[in-house]
């Protein structure tokens, strides 16, 4: 079998999977768990609770604020403390609902049974149906950029879906989450994948797995074809070559079915493609199979100087000085903890941050890891160039957002970034190259923002 | 002899023609720029800078060409020439000017190396603008000063600079001409443009973190809580609380100071008073527990009595 890719850039980062072997452990109840109300790409949840108020586990403790927006369980059963301020993953204070943490109650609504449900054996779930229980449920997208699920589902009358893909790359090192849970729930997202397919109206599905993960490509490559062998639905396993981007959204389309995303306003499904995480199909099912909303994810804990690094099923709202305490604690070198892996994830400024819908992953890292080379001047190597994933000028775009040239930077498709740091990561001068890209884009996506509002 | 003939005649009429065409052309197709509109760009200091919110100063020249026509020039005004040329500007569109106060950027934190301790290290681009977008920078606070000078680059006039020693922009009164750029540089709009005042001397809460008391004292020491206690002191109602945060509004404040004895963080510094009368100094030596609020009601009696002797 040929090994598929993506077509431009891209680099090969140090794996560093510690957790690859760790079985997925269920994290410790936090003594109080705290709720950011923006969790999600789109406007902030709004509290449905007050203070003084029980809840259980699974009760709805935020509405979704706007059309995209998404609303959020309590994953504790309790007392509604207060509705407060307190950091998040940006850094910056936000709303946040906070609850004390008083035994385990759920819901009664949740099935906890470990009961495979099928499709067939339900056939109540209309694509409609299906849909709308992801929208209550307030599943969002998984893999870390949090957009609602359900947006997804239900594509721009100007575009059609063709086929669904199960982002199951993993691409950024050290995380292990999505592995794990593929080894784990390989049935469960299975059916997850099936309910896409049929809330998408399509028969194609695939799964994109990188070929460091032959366990995981070979028993779901088994399972697929027992459960979708002789069905109306096609599915594919396709193993990927090891690269980074390749779970960006565009590169996955590109590596999978080969067609080339155009640039920004186009998302996937301009060229046909849905693309969700692995762990979104899981919750899927849990959501439309389970009646359980969004409130657990499998999160992975993990650094060099970690003394046990692993992988956790944790309740969101759980502060990540908790999940690093379980692991062994902080390191005593100078560390750097990150919501998410050393690629995309950003750094934090306190571990009281609680872990949300899109953290994958709690990474350190320590000593010379921690910290950034001094810059130098640019060689004109054009290393960078080569390695954007998305065919851009990432030196060019860098020097023309330190000089505010706001005009060149929107003709030279700042947009289009995806902010993969791969010319970051490849630079030998050590330049900070998506700092300053990151701040033409934002800049450039105001500009157009209002320019549009003009109109 | 003849060839000259001929030459000189061809010229002659290729040059007439063309000068028929110009002619025509120059009536014809004439636009017409009011005079006044350079006379006046004349006068405006030619920096360029934007400060007055047009595109330039031929930009400004014409608004306020345009603002004469229309009968008033409240509203346009050059902040960098000031009065003087606004003074002449108005000579030569036969305009009246309001008295514009002169105003002067402000620095509204006061959280030094000392009172804000550092939390965590930042290593990224040495921009406010790039370390305000990936986190609340690095200190505790998410409304501060980041230190990392965009309002000095900003400035054209060589008027902000930073100081090392506190960490934190201070702005030169004489070179300011309160055109705006650090103010819109600054990412977390910590400067703002205020009334330079009577002999430079104003007033101003020096914070602007909108987080609750608590929050807010722990990030740093020189926070303004919002306990709400100058609003409560001041004779003039010239301090709201919003946000937890007050502010001290500069066309109502008579610079009485009432409000800096009450606060309990100073987080309210005044700037260009006298320093406080010897008697007052004795006293702050005898009683150190007690310092500003025994010796600040006793400065701004006398800053009040110079004022109305003025």
């Amino acid at each position: 079998m040929k090994i598929r890719t993506f077509s431009i850039g891209g680099i090969h980062p140090e794996e560093n999977k510690l957790s690859n072997d760790a079985a997925t452990q269920v994290a410790a109840l936090p003594v109080q768990a705290i709720f950011p109300l923006s969790q999600h790409i789109g406007a902030p949840a709004k509290p449905v609770v007050a203070k003084g108020d029980k809840v259980k586990v699974g009760t709805m403790i935020a509405e979704a604020g706007g059309f995209v927006s998404a609303p959020i369980y309590s994953s504790v059963s309790g007392t509604v403390l207060k509705i407060d301020t307190a950091v998040d993953a940006t850094g910056y204070r936000k709303p946040a609902i906070i609850i004390n943490v008083d035994g385990d109650e759920w819901e009664k609504s949740i099935d906890r049974s470990n009961k495979l449900e099928t499709v067939e054996e339900h056939p109540e779930l209309t694509p409609e149906e299906i849909v709308n229980r992801i929208k209550v449920a307030g599943v969002t997208g998984m893999g870390g950029a949090g957009f609602p699920t359900f947006i997804k589902l239900c594509p721009p009358p100007t575009a059609k879906a063709e086929c669904v893909i199960i982002n199951a790359v993993e691409c950024e090192p050290y995380i292990t989450a999505d592995y794990r849970l593929m080894l784990e729930k390989s049935d469960e997202i299975l059916v997850g994948l099936e309910l896409l397919m049929k809330a998408a109206k399509v028969t194609r599905g695939y799964i994109g797995i990188e070929t460091n993960k032959p366990q995981a490509i070979e028993l779901l490559a088994d399972k697929c074809a027992k459960k979708f062998g002789g069905s109306a639905y096609e599915v594919e396993v396709v193993p990927l070559k090891q690269r980074y981007p390749q779970g960006g959204e565009k590169q996955l389309v590109d590596a999978v079915i080969n067609r080339q995303v155009p640039a920004p306003p186009a998302i996937p499904v301009n060229v046909g493609a849905i693309v969700q995480n692995v762990g979104t199909a899981f919750a899927v099912y849990e959501a439309v199979m389970k009646h359980k909303p969004l409130f657990e994810r499998y999160t992975t804990v993990t650094g060099k100087k970690l003394r046990q690094p692993g992988n956790y099923l944790v309740r969101m709202g759980t502060p990540m000085k908790d999940l690093i305490a379980v692991c062994g604690g902080m390191p005593e070198e100078d560390s750097k903890v990150l919501a998410g892996g050393p690629m995309m994830g950003k750094a934090l400024t306190s571990t009281d941050v609680p872990v949300c819908k899109g953290t994958n992953s709690v990474t350190i890292l320590s000593g010379e890891d921690a910290v950034r080379k001094e810059p130098q001047p640019c060689i004109r190597c054009a290393k960078c160039v080569s390695a954007c994933p998305m065919g851009l000028e990432p030196y060019l775009l860098a020097k023309l957002s330190a000089v505010s040239n706001w005009e060149r930077c929107e003709s030279e498709d700042i947009v289009s970034c995806i902010e993969c740091g791969s010319c970051q990561f490849t630079c030998p001068a050590h330049r900070p190259l998506l700092d300053n890209i990151r701040l033409g884009k934002q800049t450039v996506m105001g500009i157009i923002r209002s320019r549009q509002a003009k109109k | 002899m003849n060839f000259m003939m001929i030459a000189v005649a061809v010229l002659g009429v290729i040059g007439l023609v063309a000068a028929l065409v110009l002619y025509v052309c120059s009536k014809k197709f004439a636009v017409y720029e009011d005079p006044r509109i350079s006379q006046v760009a004349a006068l405006l200091p030619g920096a360029n800078c934007g400060g007055c919110g047009f595109a330039g100063c031929s930009a400004l020249a014409e608004a306020l060409v345009k603002g004469a026509d229309a009968g008033s020039l409240d509203g346009i005004s050059c902040p960098v020439g000031g009065q003087e040329v606004m003074g002449k500007v108005a000579d030569l569109l036969g305009m009246a000017i309001a008295n514009g106060d002169p105003m002067v950027a402000v620095v509204r934190c006061g959280g030094t190396c000392e009172l804000r301790q550092k939390v965590v290290s930042y290593d990224g681009l040495r921009s406010c603008a790039a370390m305000n977008a990936c986190g609340a920078g690095e200190t505790g606070c998410g409304f501060g000063c980041l230190g990392c000078g965009d309002c000095v680059s900003a400035c054209q006039f060589d008027a902000i600079h930073m100081n090392p020693e506190t960490g934190l922009p201070e702005v030169d009164e004489d070179r300011c001409t309160a055109c705006g750029a650090c103010a819109k540089a600054c990412p977390r709009h910590v400067i703002e443009l205020r009334k330079k005042g009577v002999k430079g001397r104003r007033v101003y809460v020096e914070c602007v973190n909108k987080d609750k008391g608590a929050v807010a004292m722990k990030a740093c020491k020189a926070a303004c809580i919002g306990c709400g206690k100058c609003a409560k002191e001041c004779p003039f109602g010239a301090i709201t609380v919003e946000n937890n945060v007050s502010y001290i509004d500069y066309t109502k404040c008579r610079l009485c100071r009432k409000c800096m004895a009450v606060c309990p963080t100073h987080a309210i510094k005044a700037v260009n008073f006298p320093a406080p009368k010897p008697k007052a100094e004795v006293q702050t030596e005898a009683t150190p527990s007690a310092v500003k609020p025994a010796a600040q009601p006793k400065a701004s009696t006398t800053t009040k009595q110079e004022e109305e002797q003025a």
